[in-house]
């Protein structure tokens, strides 16, 4: 990789072991990814609770912060994805104490590094967006094909080390998205039916995210024939980021750098597949003819926008749930909902809205084994894809239906 | 032929016994990482163990968690000997950097055709370029 001065510093020592580690290990990357040159970045974001963590990552973490001030802490605004627990709400999860003193210690280093703990997925909605052609380091999946596609900013899913070494360089290696020539289009697929509820945005996105396959297939989606919101291009997003690893997509007319399509398609490739209302409700069913009596309902992945909430707390205003609901936001929307009194409304049911913590962040597992957790309904079509391996069992329904189910214990679609 | 060039590998060389499957790979959507086996009931490796295993898979799949989670992992010594896939995404890379851990990635032929299951492998990573060797195939 070509180096300019100041990098060669930084590899040479010259700023302290913390960023010599961090440029070293950019530079690992890079070099296995093709990258010629460094980029540089004006925000990293970072995921690293402390499931994914471990008592390995925190000690690591704490390493690092244990340096002199001016060599640890971080040169670009860096901030962080969801913790591994709402501390307010953790006794009613049955989080145990070893995790939230595993979490005070992360929290506690990456303070002493001058990260700012956001703890939010959605910081597009709720801190910063990104503005077009800016080069970042987002280091959550959603957070990036949202600021990439409906954006037009720059990065590659950056994990928790990469985000932080980018935080303390304040660079990261061009590749991937950074680069013109990847992000033209690589399929085509043709929508048929464009969804009204976010679970159908997220199905859809699932299954544009499994047409695509990889994280260096770009899609290009023609047929969708309004301009969507924002929660819905975040649940298509996040969705079509999990289920298929992509971290850019562009809608034909919609996002901004496919308002002509021909700038990012070919006008010769043909259309890969077409997708339906029959291939959503399909997609839906194979979730929701799994389980009948619920455990749990679950809004999450993303954290829910004020806006949800708001939906939220109507569908939810004279109702009393049966079942443990959750409704988990950033600390941003939180402190909105409270003044605005959507939490009052949506916690008077007898359901719980949590905050800075994302479900299958939070121990998700541990949480599944101590209430007794396995059927599970959410609207997050996200949700369903990862929880299937922490032994949950999820059904994939509209938001007003989890709110039914919510309430008779049982689906209710 | 049973050696297969690949296009980027990092870490060290290691041995092993080929777990092979046409389906993908994530630390967090895939696996029960407190008992060493793939847990999601619908991935083809599924109830199988993991560890010590030269994992041989088609795509890097799932969220960035596994950017950690190859470290912790690792840590605890109950973590597969390599990695080797068709495609990798950055966060694959970004956690076989941190952890140190054997990867490659990036061949001529669909490796997970070609590899039989169960097979003794070298994943060669200072060979330049670097290759997976077939050694046995019993």
């Amino acid at each position: 990789m070509r180096l300019t001065d100041a990098e060669r510093a930084m590899l040479a020592g010259e700023a302290g072991p913390v960023r010599q580690w961090a440029i070293e290990h950019q530079m690992r990357v890079g070099r296995y990814l093709g990258a010629a040159d460094f980029v540089r970045v004006s925000q990293a974001h970072i995921m690293a609770d402390t499931e994914s963590l471990g008592v390995a990552g925190v000690q690591w973490l704490e390493r690092l912060a244990s340096h002199p001030a001016e060599q640890r802490r971080v040169r670009i605004p860096t901030i962080t994805d969801p913790r591994g627990t709402d501390f307010a709400a953790a006794a009613k999860l049955k989080h145990q104490p070893w995790m939230l003193d595993l979490e005070r210690r992360a929290i506690a280093a990456f303070e002493a590094m001058g990260v700012l703990m956001t703890d939010t997925c959605i910081n597009y909605q709720t801190i910063m967006p990104a503005v077009r052609n800016e080069h970042m380091a987002y280091g959550d999946t959603g957070v990036t094909i949202y600021s990439n596609s409906v954006l037009g900013a720059r990065s590659n899913f950056e994990g928790g080390p990469s985000a932080l070494s980018a935080g303390l360089t304040g660079r990261t290696p061009r590749y991937g998205y950074h680069l013109d020539a990847h992000r033209r289009a690589t399929l085509k697929l043709r929508v048929t039916y464009t969804p009204t509820e976010l679970s159908d945005w997220g199905a859809l996105g699932a299954l544009v995210g499994r047409h695509a396959g990889d994280y260096w297939q770009v899609p290009a989606v023609l047929g969708i024939d309004r301009v969507p919101g924002s929660d819905e291009l975040k649940h298509f997003g996040a969705a079509m980021a999990s289920y298929g690893s992509v971290a850019l997509f562009h809608l034909d007319g919609i996002t901004p750098e496919a308002m002509n399509l021909p700038d990012v398609a070919d006008e010769g490739m043909p259309v890969h597949a077409t997708i339906g209302a029959a291939e959503l409700r399909a997609f839906r069913q194979s979730y929701v003819g799994r389980v009948d009596k619920i455990d749990v309902v679950v809004f999450s992945a993303p954290q829910l926008s004020l806006l949800e909430l708001h939906d939220l707390a109507a569908m939810l205003d004279g109702r009393r749930i049966t079942v443990p609901t959750l409704a988990i936001t950033s600390p941003q929307v939180k402190s909105d909902a409270d003044r605005m009194g959507l939490t009052a409304r949506i916690e008077a049911s007898g359901a719980l809205v949590l905050s800075g913590m994302c479900f299958y962040q939070s121990y998700a597992r541990e949480m599944a084994e101590a209430n007794g957790w396995q059927a599970l309904a959410t609207n997050s079509a996200k949700l369903t894809n990862i929880l299937g391996g922490y032994g949950y069992r999820p059904a994939l329904l509209s938001m007003a239906a989890c709110v039914e189910t919510a309430c008779r214990g049982r689906i209710s679609s | 032929m049973n050696e297969f060039v690949a296009t980027a590998a990092m870490g060290k060389r290691v041995r092993g016994r080929a777990l092979v499957a046409k389906d993908g790979f994530s630390a967090r959507y895939d696996l029960d990482r407190t008992k060493g086996v793939f847990s999601r009931q619908e991935h083809k490796l599924a109830g199988q163990s993991y560890v010590d295993r030269v994992l041989v898979l088609d795509a890097a799949k799932g969220g960035v968690a596994t950017a950690w989670m190859l470290h912790e992992m690792a840590a605890r010594n109950i973590v597969p000997a390599a990695l080797v896939l068709n495609t990798v995404n950055p966060i694959m890379v970004q956690g076989a950097a941190l952890a140190d851990f054997t990867m490659m990635s990036g061949f001529a032929v669909d490796i997970t055709a070609t590899v039989p299951d169960g097979a003794l492998v070298e994943v060669d990573t200072q060979s330049n370029p670097p290759c997976l060797r077939l050694l046995d195939e019993t």
